[in-house]
């Protein structure tokens, strides 16, 4: 879907996705490192629980939410990545523990 | 507490940082924001980290230039506060900010709104894949992480940014199944009695004539006056079908598509402050109602840059300065002729910068069909709720946008009406026979993004500046 074909001045630091290990640049978006990396999506709807991934890249469609570090509901598009970030998936409807 | 800034300025684009550099010149003290952790606005975005190699080459010229005035700012004495959200504003004004695990208040007599524009919602059958993606976000991603796309890649739209993108991507050896050019035929003809008046700005014209040529050189489809898209797949992205006006239906493989119908002048802000607004009717949108100087309906709140009215990064520019030069008036600054003289060249270059844009305008004016998408096409991309949904609940009675809000959901989601409040206000207009600055748009309620209850629970602000 997303490549990253040139060589980066960037540091390369490793990033958990639901459990897999993958390399980004520190500092990039973390919502790019989504879109190159299978299965391609960040979150399921609360409505249908059908994929999304980000799409507006600037803060305004909030399709890129995902839970980074414990906490839920995150525009990845906002945030750089930092070495050793755990990101997963959101799936669904939120809730909130009583 | 510590004494606040004389001025407050949202967002570090172009606008922005002219403003702040140029107050601050003046002696203002300026605490700028951004949702960004650095300067540079989307135009400019990674400018700061950003090296000279292959792909500060195929950005251009206009990217790189945004280097110097983000040094010259850095060095300004401006306090900024990069990597935050803006979440509520009150009148004083008091602006309430996000930054990582804090939450606080800035105040400021003045408050300057330089956050700029977005991508014009662009809904259509698929629009919600993942695959799709909107040309402003695949370029960001080209400016702050070198990455392409790849494995048929479409590109969909009208404007100059899906040319520019496409002249940046292939000079970098990305790869192209093809364009579908969306601008309805006709406009060409609506735009030329424009074209004399936009001679003065010919250089602009000159870089979009030479992105098309670039374009056309490398022998990629382009196929013109496509009317409707359609994104499908299971999951993602599989296919892509389109149809030219008046002809039938087109399928072909795509892993990614790329689309884009212009820009939009951000109105959340000012929506939310009640500020005066007016339907553009050349641009397809709502801007606030500015008076010479930047200011709005309300004292001591200024907008500057594409959210006063789309113009580019240049204008953008110009139209800092110039709030700048009035905004340090008003604090005193400088006498009412001396800011008429100081504001005289700018303003002469923002005449210029703005010439192409009646051209522009008409040329690329989206296609009706974006307006009143088909039937079962996702309007509310957030609580999926399609067109058909939003007629039919107006027909029951639910007259204006905020009712439908109310029935449907519609504009309800963490976005807030930013991906369907233009598309709502369109087709309620379209099934009242109304124009859509009478039918306007959804209220917007605090907060302006989402905050979590713990984060309101944590908001330590002193009694007394209340």
């Amino acid at each position: 879907m997303f490549v990253r074909p040139f060589d980066s001045q960037q540091k390369a630091v490793p990033v958990v996705i639901d459990g897999e290990t993958v390399m980004a640049a520190e500092g990039e978006m973390l919502a790019s490192v989504l879109l190159r990396t299978v299965p391609f999506y960040t979150r399921t709807t609360p409505v249908s629980e059908s994929r999304r991934a980000p799409y507006c890249l600037m803060g305004v469609c909030f399709d890129c939410l995902a839970v980074v570090d414990g906490v839920a509901s995150v525009q990845t598009c906002l945030v750089p990545v930092r070495a050793g970030m755990r990101v997963e998936r959101q799936h669904g409807r939120r809730e909130v523990p009583l | 507490m510590s004494p606040g800034p004389d001025v407050i300025i949202l967002g570090a684009g172009p606008a922005g940082m002219a403003a702040a550099t140029r107050l601050r010149d003046c002696g203002v003290a300026v605490t700028l924001i951004d949702e960004q952790p650095a300067l540079g606005g989307q135009i400019w975005r990674g400018i700061e980290t950003s090296h000279n190699g292959p792909l500060e080459n195929a950005l251009g010229k206009d990217y790189r230039a945004g280097a110097g005035p983000a040094a010259v700012l850095r060095a300004s004495g401006a306090e900024l506060r990069l990597a935050a959200q803006v979440w509520q504003i009150e009148e004083g004004w008091r602006v309430f900010v996000k930054t990582g695990d804090a939450v606080g208040m800035v105040t400021a007599p003045i408050l300057l709104l330089a956050s700029g524009a977005q991508e014009r919602p662009n809904p259509f059958p698929g629009w919600t894949l993942p695959g799709v993606v909107s040309v402003g976000g695949a370029q960001i991603m080209l400016k702050t992480s070198g990455q392409v796309p790849e494995n048929p890649v479409w590109v969909a739209g009208s404007g100059p940014l899906p040319l520019l993108y496409m002249t940046q991507l292939l000079a970098l050896g990305g790869r192209l199944a093809g364009y579908l050019d969306t601008a309805p035929r006709e406009n060409f003809s609506k735009a030329l009695p424009h074209f004399p008046a936009a001679l003065t700005g010919w250089r602009d014209l000159y870089k979009g004539a030479r992105w098309l040529w670039q374009l056309r050189r490398t022998g990629i489809p382009v196929i013109s006056d496509v009317a409707e898209i359609e994104a499908k797949g299971n999951d993602r992205l599989e296919t892509i079908a389109y149809r030219r006006r008046g002809g039938e239906w087109i399928s072909m493989p795509a892993e990614v598509l790329l689309a884009h119908e212009g820009v939009v002048p951000g109105v959340h802000f000012t929506l939310a402050l009640g500020c005066e607004h007016d339907w553009r009717d050349d641009q397809l949108c709502f801007a606030p109602r500015l008076d010479d100087w930047g200011e709005t309906s309300r004292e001591g709140l200024f907008v500057a840059g594409d959210g006063a009215g789309i113009g580019g990064a240049e204008a953008a520019r110009l139209r800092g300065e110039i709030t700048a030069i009035g905004i340090a008036r008003r604090l005193g600054k400088s006498s009412e002729s001396e800011a008429a003289r100081l504001a005289k060249s700018p303003r002469r270059e923002l005449a210029r910068a703005l010439a192409t844009r009646p051209f522009l305008d008409a040329l690329y004016r989206p296609r009706p069909e974006i307006f009143v998408p088909a039937a079962e096409t996702v309007v509310c991309r957030c609580e999926e709720v399609t067109a058909k949904q939003i007629l039919d609940a107006a027909r029951l009675g639910g007259s204006g946008p905020n009712q439908v809000k109310a029935f449907t959901r519609a504009g309800m989601g963490p976005c807030q009406g930013r991906q369907c409040g233009y598309t709502v206000s369109h087709l309620l207009a379209r099934q009242q026979d109304k124009s859509v600055g009478d039918v306007g748009f959804f209220h917007i309620r605090p907060p302006l993004k989402p905050v979590s209850l713990g984060d309101l629970a944590a908001l330590h602000v002193e009694e007394s500046a209340l």
